[in-house]
């Protein structure tokens, strides 16, 4: 299978090919962001338990400034994005849907913004534990969109010995180009980061994987590894044939090394550790600096975007401040607009603009009534057990049969003989069923049911 | 032939004697006079294991609570045991948000299921709390309990719930619990909002305006957080004054299962048509 996938020029099997539609962001700047009159920090913006604010309302606060204090390991910290004061820590409207605590922050009018709180590091001197420690002092997350702790992605368990770092620059989403701009122009940062993980985690070698679709970022991150006068051959850039959900780590290492995950285990398990470009950049800027993540990069495009573009945006941005500037419409067909978090196939959809940008968001997707129109008419049909579902799913489960289990709600049986959890939700099976049966949904559905039942 | 026929009917026979396993023959009893719906509200895997225990003398009779009087009073006479008084529970909803008057914040398109449509974002209702109105509860529920009204809400028919439990596993907002029916004072409200937000995304939430807490008998009520809560434990307290100044009707009272009655002041919903989406 591996020599007729190398004959056929793809990188894992399965897996689809959505249009790309990265023309309207791929070759502009990242441009900045003003500062918005208030931000909405929420203390969950991660996998993993919530930090403690640290912080009274009425306080003055500079950017930079930690706010809130991670107790638990699976926690990160947060520093305040704005220069300001304290106005609330209450319950805000999510994206994902409840209400959560957030720490709000009125912006100073005036202030620099510039972050004076950090304090620069010697970099050379640290120790690998040193730099873990600095790195869950950023309070820095997976920034590819998943939002884990980076800390922990980074700490290799005592019994597993790691020799690979996979950089994972695939942004094999549709719409979404902040990894490729912050590949195209971070890319010093980006191996000054890729080098202290490397220092962290103990891997002799790291490998740059980016689809072939982006060859300038190729070159930008070639470059910056010549520039670096790393050791030969430690750091080199690899361009891997352009396929959905090559984003995923299990898809990017059977493309880099035709190595196959285990069901259940992490690629560590394998002597290798996957981190997102936009996580490592943010990582070889911060750390020398001592500051902390109060800012990311955001693709705003999208038909319904007028000034489309990345930007970096403070976090905790309000989302309809971020759409107000990047020129969204205002009143043409407002209340029958699609606005996603994150990509199309596996980001979210919102129910409100009120909701912050987190530290998680990787873009902000914008689509009309007219585009839309044709979904409003897509009817759900019976399965007609076409299989194409199963030619599509890159972790070789059955959506077709999954989900006729969740319309039974059989989530016991899906979960214990149909790899439920295996699925991390790419949408591939969604995005080829002739019969538009919602699967992804489902299985959410399935899986959230499922991790109830685990704790009742 | 025949030899081999007779042969295995006297190894049958000599297993039937030999590997005889005795079973109480009430239990077989008991189960069918059970409405063997194996629904669970009893805690027991099904009918057949909370036979055993009854008969095993660890449960009672009542509290298989599907069952009518008269089975309950059945299986008792049988074994000779008091059927035991286990006081009827009914699932209540702790929402009153019907489309004509809570807002919508979005259209949700997609999978017809509340769960499904809670992990987008939550629903497109504007209250995060509140009932998306798409029937899980309805369409989950054994035993044709549970309706939907004209403005997208779930109805609990208390003759026909057997508080099984099932509703409440089901909803994705956690707005279904089982309360005896003694329990007539009803905070019909969820959201934590404050009282503002509250009343903007729904014209009955309740606003912890506090009105309640200061007419009830001294515990009996509190605000927790943004939101009027009951102590049950002083439930034989209750009377229905803490209702009659609530001013959106979030609190209300039950003058018979099946029928909750607001105060006086309330405001009147008189709307019966949907409100639109907001933004």
């Amino acid at each position: 299978m591996k020599l007729l996938n190398y004959f056929r020029g793809e990188a894992f099997q399965r897996g689809v090919h959505p249009a790309s539609r990265k023309e309207a962001t791929a070759d502009r700047r990242i441009r900045r962001l003003p500062y918005p009159p208030r931000v909405t920090v929420p203390l969950v913006q991660h996998i993993g338990k919530p930090p403690h604010a640290i912080v009274k309302v009425g306080q003055d606060v500079v950017r930079g400034q930690p706010i809130a204090r991670a107790d638990d390991w699976l926690s990160v910290p947060h520093h305040a994005p704005v220069t300001g004061v304290v106005e609330a820590i209450e319950l805000r409207p999510t994206a994902r849907g409840p209400w959560a605590q957030a720490i709000v922050i009125r912006s100073q009018a005036g202030a620099t913004q510039e972050d004076l709180w950090g304090k620069t590091r010697d970099m050379e001197a640290a120790t690998g534990a040193d730099i873990l420690q600095a790195v869950w002092d950023t309070g820095m997350v997976g920034l590819g969109g998943a939002a884990f702790p980076t800390h922990a992605k980074l700490s290799v368990p005592k019994q597993a010995k790691v020799h690979t770092l996979v950089v994972n620059g695939c942004e094999c989403e549709p719409y979404l180009t902040c990894d490729h701009r912050v590949m195209v122009e971070e890319a010093d940062d980006l191996v000054r980061g890729i080098r202290y993980a490397m220092r962290v985690t103990g891997a002799v070698r790291a490998i740059v994987g980016i689809e072939d679709n982006k060859p300038e970022a190729v070159e930008a991150v070639e470059a910056a590894i010549a520039r670096a006068n790393a050791p030969e051959g430690a750091i080199h850039a690899e361009a891997v044939p352009t396929k959905y959900p090559q984003g995923s780590e299990k898809m990017l290492l059977m493309a880099l090394f035709g190595v196959e995950i285990p069901s259940g285990q992490l690629p560590v398990a394998m002597g290798m550790v996957v981190n997102n470009v936009g996580t490592l950049a943010a990582l070889g800027r911060l750390l020398p600096l001592g500051q902390g993540l109060t800012e990311r990069v955001v693709t705003v495009t999208g038909p319904g975007v007028a000034r489309p573009g990345d930007y970096r945006v403070a976090i905790g941005t309000p989302l309809k401040f971020v759409m107000d500037y990047a020129g969204v419409e205002a009143k043409a067909g407002l209340d029958r607009r699609q606005v996603i978090l994150g990509g199309p196939m596996m980001g979210q959809a919102i129910a409100s603009l009120d909701v912050p940008i987190t530290k998680g968001v990787s873009g902000v997707l914008v689509f009309r009534h007219d585009d839309m129109l044709a979904n409003d008419r897509r009817k759900t049909y019976p399965c007609i057990k076409c299989g194409e579902c199963v030619e599509s799913c890159p972790m070789g489960l059955n959506p077709s049969t999954l989900g006729m289990l969740a319309a039974k709600r059989e989530y016991d049986l899906m979960g214990s003989d149909y790899h439920l959890g295996d699925c991390f939700e790419c949408g591939c099976c969604t995005y080829v069923c002739p019969s538009n049966i919602p699967l992804v949904q489902q299985f959410r559905v399935a899986k959230q049911i499922l991790r109830e039942r685990a704790v009742a | 032939m025949a030899t081999l026929g007779i042969g295995l009917a006297g190894m049958l026979a000599f297993a039937n004697r030999k590997l005889f396993v005795f079973e109480d023959p009430r239990i077989e009893e008991v189960e069918n006079r059970l409405p063997k719906s194996n629904c669970g509200a009893c805690g027991q895997p099904g009918c057949r294991a909370f036979a055993e225990k009854v008969v095993a003398g660890n449960l009672m009779p009542a509290q298989c609570t599907v069952s009518s009087p008269e089975q309950r009073n059945g299986i008792a006479d049988f074994l000779g045991v008091a059927a035991g008084d286990v006081e009827k529970k009914v699932a209540r909803l702790a929402c009153a948000g019907g489309r004509h008057v809570a807002f919508l914040r979005a259209r949700y398109a997609g999978h017809d299921s509340c769960r499904a449509a809670a992990v987008v974002s939550g629903g497109g209702k504007e209250c995060a709390w509140g009932c998306l109105g798409l029937a899980d509860c309805a369409n989950v529920c054994t035993f044709d309990a549970i309706h939907m009204d004209l403005h997208g809400l779930p109805v609990v028919d208390a003759d026909k719930c057997t508080a099984c439990n099932d509703c409440v596993e089901v909803c994705p907002k956690g707005l279904f619990s089982l309360e005896p029916v003694s329990r007539r004072l009803w905070v019909a409200c969820k959201s934590q909002a404050d009282g503002d937000t509250a009343e903007a995304a729904c014209e009955v939430a309740c606003t912890a305006c506090g009105k309640c807490v200061a007419d009830a008998p001294p515990g009996l009520m509190k605000l927790n957080g943004n939101l009027a809560a009951i102590n049950y434990e002083l439930n034989a307290w209750a009377t229905r004054v803490p209702i009659e100044r609530c001013p959106t009707g979030a609190i209300v009272w039950f003058d018979n299962p099946n029928h909750a009655v607001k105060g006086a002041v309330a405001k009147k919903v008189l709307r019966n048509e949907p409100l639109p989406v907001l933004h």
